[in-house]
């Protein structure tokens, strides 16, 4: 079976820094790292290609640079990789995301055999929409399964699956037929350890490097920023507040005598606090 | 794989998109704000109601109504969930009411809001950032080709009477307002929490718009097979905790941990932490604070050994007291809470949980 992993290299944004006087991101020399949840959908493809054979790709669209996390998905065991990178994709918003991904993913059907599952992460750290996923999945007609917590059933030859779905109170245990488009969700399997023989295969592979033109894109005008219909007005740092905060003094206190003084000012800041808790305590 | 979803508007012509404020003509007649009012199992989702707190605002500055939107299974929840929407603010409600949306899928309910919005064609449309409705608003914003700003934390109508969408960036460093110009909803999500609740008004009532939904059961490809509930132990109430008491790194172990649950129990509050304690396993997924987390807005939230990061702190600036302990001075934590002790939290810990019991049964006494 044929699996694609829909994977974006983005900046280690822990270490990403704002300058305290212009208020701008400095991102020089900042790390980038395949995005974090992208790696339980690498993974769990991994997994059912180890139980039912086939290959799995995996697919950034990026620039240049990007090739750098491809080739580390390589390490972990992928058997292929795309990397979907032109100018015209600069400034690309989720709605041009998901359209120069699916033409990629068509242009990858023709090339290397139709996907019968499609994953992506569950959402970027850098982007956090969460939407180029059903995004995917609406273009190209796949069955959306969000949020999935565990693949319960698969049986590729009556072309159906079975999967438990993170929903608000609970699992939703949903079937349905494939293709099908997977948004993993966290925690729920961990990365594996490359191989050594993966590790010198990913040194010497080539991975597959396609301009919009290469994927079959003729529509440049529904990519990149042209094809974006959100616009960023303005990016601002965060105020502060202007009262400050005020210190409980702790000088010559015994954490039994500081504790009560903590209780009288957090009633003296909010009041009808104390008569909540005297409730619930009366209640119990 | 084709590329062709139902419902798909006509190919915009070719130019720059957003760079124009002009609005096509088909998107002229485009009026309203509306909010999906969310109901799973019988419950209507407080976000949505938090929604229509916000949307009330927006709907007024464009001097336009403001419409719920409800997709039921069977007529009695259609009915209750449209009930709460009037009660919360909507001027009218319009319902999709058929058995195959007694639960949640993404097949049929992206039919069914796709077709109330080309039927009757809101300017705004905003839906909870829940599991259901970033799932839900991704389809939409893809078959209607428009504008989705995800997790808002601010919502506003610009001079030139856009919505301005703002919502954290890079990490949650920065933040960024962001338009959508000349398409047709624009639609944004929000998380729980990130608005307040409005009152309600008990008996407020409104018009409601049936609207038919031409798709049966043997159409839809998906199946929900069966519905496996969490365990009410399992249910982090965290997001709508009066009080929150939270650990982060300075706690040093998963047994000190403990402490901030002890605490919590005495003030019959929820606990929770910062991401790292996540990724240590001291606690759970569902029990992280901040933008990768819940958000919350409690009346009390004691943070203890947090440092503040930017990233904690976008998820609780919403609390009505925020009460820092921390061993440094000049932790970020202390640039936004309201009470600050610099002290070792495992010393103070267990200091307050015996001055709360104390107070609160030597008070129940007297009482
Ligand atoms: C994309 C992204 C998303 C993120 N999302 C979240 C999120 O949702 N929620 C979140 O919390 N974080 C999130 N983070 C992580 C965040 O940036 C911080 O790394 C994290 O919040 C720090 O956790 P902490 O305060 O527990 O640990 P630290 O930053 O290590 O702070 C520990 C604090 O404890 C104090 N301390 C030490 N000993 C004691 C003691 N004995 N008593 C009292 N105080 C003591 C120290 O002075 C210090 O201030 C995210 C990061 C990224 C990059
Ligand atoms: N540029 C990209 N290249 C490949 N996959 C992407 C890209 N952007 C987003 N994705 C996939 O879509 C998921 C959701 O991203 P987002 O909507 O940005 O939160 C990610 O977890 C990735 O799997």
């Amino acid at each position: 079976m044929h699996i694609v992993v829909c994977m974006k290299q983005v900046p280690d944004s822990a270490q990403i820094r704002v300058h305290p006087v212009t208020n701008t991101i400095m991102r020089q020399g900042v790390p980038t790292i395949i995005n974090p949840y992208d790696l339980f959908a690498l993974e769990e493809a991994l997994r059912l290609r180890d139980r039912l054979g086939g290959e799995v790709t995996v697919l950034t669209m990026g620039p240049p640079m990007a090739e750098e996390s491809l080739r580390k998905a390589l390490t972990f065991g992928a058997d292929r990789a795309v990397l979907l990178t032109d100018r015209a994709f600069a400034g690309s918003d989720t709605l041009a995301t998901s359209f120069a991904l699916a033409a990629a993913l068509n242009k990858i059907s023709q090339e290397f055999g139709e996907p019968p599952i499609v994953f992506t992460g569950k959402q970027t750290i850098d982007g956090d929409t969460a939407q180029v996923g059903p995004g995917i999945a609406k273009r190209l007609g796949l069955n959306q399964l969000t949020y999935v917590a565990r693949i319960a059933d698969l049986d590729p030859a009556a072309g159906t699956i079975t999967v438990e779905r993170r929903a608000e109170g609970g699992l939703q245990v949903l079937q349905t037929r494939l293709p099908v488009l997977i948004t993993m969700l966290e925690g729920v399997n961990e990365i594996r350890r490359g191989s050594l023989d993966d590790a010198y295969r990913a040194a010497r592979a080539q991975v597959v490097r396609w301009s919009a033109a290469d994927a079959g894109i003729t529509e440049l005008a529904r990519c990149g920023l042209k094809g974006s219909p959100t616009i960023v007005k303005k990016v601002f740092a965060p105020q502060g507040r202007a009262e400050k905060v005020r210190q409980v003094p702790t000088a010559d206190r015994s954490a039994d005598e500081l504790a009560i003084d903590v209780i009288a000012a957090i009633f003296r800041t909010q009041p009808p606090l104390e008569d909540d808790l005297l409730r619930f305590a009366a209640g119990q | 794989m084709s590329d062709a979803p139902p419902n798909a508007p006509k190919p915009p012509a070719a130019g720059r998109a957003g760079t124009k404020r002009e609005l096509p003509e088909r998107f002229k007649a485009y009026r309203h704000v509306w909010v999906a009012i969310e109901c799973e199992h019988g419950v209507v989702h407080p976000v949505s109601l938090e929604l229509l707190g916000e949307g009330r605002k927006l709907a007024d500055k464009r001097g336009v109504d403001l419409a719920g939107v409800v997709l039921a299974g069977d007529s009695l929840t259609a009915a209750q969930t449209a009930a709460a929407a009037f009660e919360h603010g909507a001027d009218l409600v319009y319902t999709v009411t058929a058995p195959i949306l007694a639960h949640y899928r993404n097949e049929t309910y992206t039919r069914a809001m796709t077709d109330l919005v080309n039927a009757h064609q809101p300017e705004i449309l905003l839906l909870g950032a829940t599991n259901l409705g970033r799932d839900l608003a991704g389809s939409v914003a893809t078959t209607l080709q428009t504008g989705l700003t995800a997790d808002c934390t601010e919502l506003a109508i610009d001079d030139e009477g856009s919505l301005a969408a703002t919502r954290p960036t890079f990490g949650g460093s920065l933040l960024c307002t962001i338009l959508t110009l000349n398409y047709r909803p624009q639609m944004a999500t929000v998380r729980p929490r990130v608005m307040a609740m409005p009152a309600r008004e008990p008996g407020r009532w409104g018009r409601i718009v049936e609207h038919p939904l031409d798709l049966s059961e043997e159409d839809v490809v998906t199946k929900v097979l069966r519905f496996i509930a969490d365990r009410e132990s399992d249910k982090a109430q965290l997001a709508y905790a009066d009080i929150v008491v939270a650990g982060g790194l300075g706690l040093r172990s998963a047994e000190n941990f403990q402490l901030v649950r002890a605490l919590a129990e005495v003030l019959g509050g929820d606990y929770g932490g910062s991401r790292p304690l996540v990724q240590k396993g001291w606690i759970t997924a569902d029990r992280q604070i901040g933008q990768t987390g819940k958000t919350i807005r409690p009346k009390l939230y004691i943070a203890a050994g947090i440092s503040g990061a930017i990233q904690h702190r976008v998820g609780v600036e919403g609390a009505d007291t925020i009460v820092a302990i921390n061993t440094d001075p000049n932790a970020p934590i202390f640039d936004f809470a309201h009470l600050g002790v610099v002290a070792d939290a495992i010393e103070l810990l267990p200091a307050l949980t015996r001055a709360f019991q104390a107070h609160l049964s030597v008070n129940r006494l007297a009482g």
